[in-house]
């Protein structure tokens, strides 16, 4: 079976797998990492994003093979060792971007990755667009692109001399 | 998924070796090869990723815009070099699928597969591109052979694709909400290669060229000639999302929408 060596939320794993293993499968089953989610399982829905290699990726449509030798960031490396939230996170909460909350971790590593490539910031109709690649069935997008909004704010904040 | 054995050559002579092999498949981006090995709609003995060949990077030249094959949707949508030389093919690659899909998703992975609603084969027979592959080089009308069919062979890797740096052209896609695949995706050219209107996502057969529009917008570059130009609805897609009727009304309606973006 083949092997493969990743950088998990800052720790080295070494894995055996199958060909066919997801990497949402490795991340899931054989880490113990559940909160990334499986939603529809056909890339569409996008509750499994994850950060591969810093971008976001839907790890249902992904081998763990082929994320042999990445760094992998998953929603339970976001908060600080502390237990500080990342702004992200920080926001969604204290916008309400929740309801059922089976969306959230791929929303928020969505939004991350969204706000850090567009660094001269978004408005609220690109912050919609830029979130086309995630569903949320309890319809709660209002609040989504609220906390996105103001979590830019503070993550392109310069930082404190 | 059924299980298969992976490979990961690291030269594009030990991938065209590999994909001899009875029932190997080629992977690039995985963002079909996945989602279709998932539905076990197919069922490889080996599956050959191509991610480790050296195939991605952007050259522009003064004439063509050369794209390798593994290069993402994401990297020729921000690409400041596509932007400036073809802007319309840096707009198309931002259309596909969602910004997760573009991360992954490659341009010789789409070309290889030939989707019919695809963006990608829009933009490389309007522009009269050229797809370079291990074997030979395959001029874009004698690429493209039907639904899911081009003429590459199985062992054969596409590497690099060519653009011919056109003087005018633009995209426009009539996006399904859902899927964001093309309904009907208008893809419009004055160039080296003449006028061109290549249609994606309305054809039964894949990505055609209108003779038509093609025609018209010879004549006189403007929307206004293509206004009455009849599109036969025989040979379009009827399906849950748009009758073959509707999709004909719908090209010419992207058409001149493209002629305009264009200017």
């Amino acid at each position: 079976m083949p092997q493969v060596t990743l950088t998990v939320n800052g720790k080295s794993a070494t894995v055996e797998v199958e060909g066919r293993t997801l990497l949402v499968e490795l991340l899931r089953e054989k880490l113990g990492l559940t909160g990334t989610h499986v939603g529809c399982d056909t890339s569409q829905c996008g509750a499994c994003v994850v950060h591969v290699d810093g971008v976001s990726v839907k790890s249902c449509t992904m081998l763990a093979v082929q994320a042999d030798g990445a760094k992998v960031t998953t929603i339970e490396g976001l908060a600080a060792a502390d237990g500080t939230l990342h702004p992200m996170q920080e926001m969604f909460r204290e916008h309400h971007a929740l309801q059922c909350g089976f969306c959230t971790p791929g929303m928020v590593m969505a939004a991350i990755d969204l706000v850090n490539s567009n660094p001269q910031g978004l408005s609220q109709d690109e912050i919609r667009h830029g979130l086309e690649g995630n569903l949320c069935r309890c319809t709660g997008y209002h609040n989504i692109v609220k906390a996105i909004d103001a979590a830019q704010g503070i993550m392109h904040a310069p930082a404190a001399e | 998924m059924y299980d298969f054995t992976y490979q990961k050559p690291a030269t594009l002579a030990a991938a065209v070796a590999a994909l001899g092999a009875e029932d190997a498949k080629a992977m690039s981006g995985g963002m079909t090869l996945i989602p279709v090995l998932k539905q076990r709609l197919n069922k490889p003995s080996v599956v050959v990723d191509l991610s480790g060949l050296g195939l991605s990077g952007i050259r522009v030249t003064d004439s063509a815009v050369v794209i390798g094959a593994m290069t993402t949707h994401i990297t020729v949508a921000s690409s400041a070099e596509v932007k400036r030389a073809i802007p319309a093919l840096a707009a198309l690659a931002g259309l596909i699928g969602d910004k997760e899909v573009r991360h992954r998703g490659t341009i010789g992975g789409s070309l290889a597969n030939n989707d019919p609603a695809a963006d990608y084969p829009a933009a490389v027979l309007a522009l009269g591109a050229t797809i370079t592959t291990s074997k030979r080089s395959i001029a874009a009308e004698d690429y493209f052979q039907g639904m899911f069919t081009t003429a590459l062979e199985a062992d054969e890797v596409i590497t690099s694709v060519s653009f011919p740096i056109p003087a005018k052209a633009a995209y426009v896609k009539f996006k399904n909400p859902a899927s964001r695949y093309a309904m009907v995706g208008v893809f419009v050219a004055s160039g080296p290669a003449g006028v061109r209107v290549a249609i994606t996502g309305a054809g039964q057969g894949g990505v055609f060229r209108h003779a038509g529009f093609e025609a018209a917008l010879t004549a006189n570059w403007s929307a206004d000639a293509l206004k009455g130009v009849a599109t036969s609805a025989d040979d379009l897609n009827s399906d849950i999302h748009a009758s073959a009727e509707y999709r004909a009304h719908l090209c010419g309606v992207i058409a001149q929408r493209a002629v305009k973006a264009a200017g």
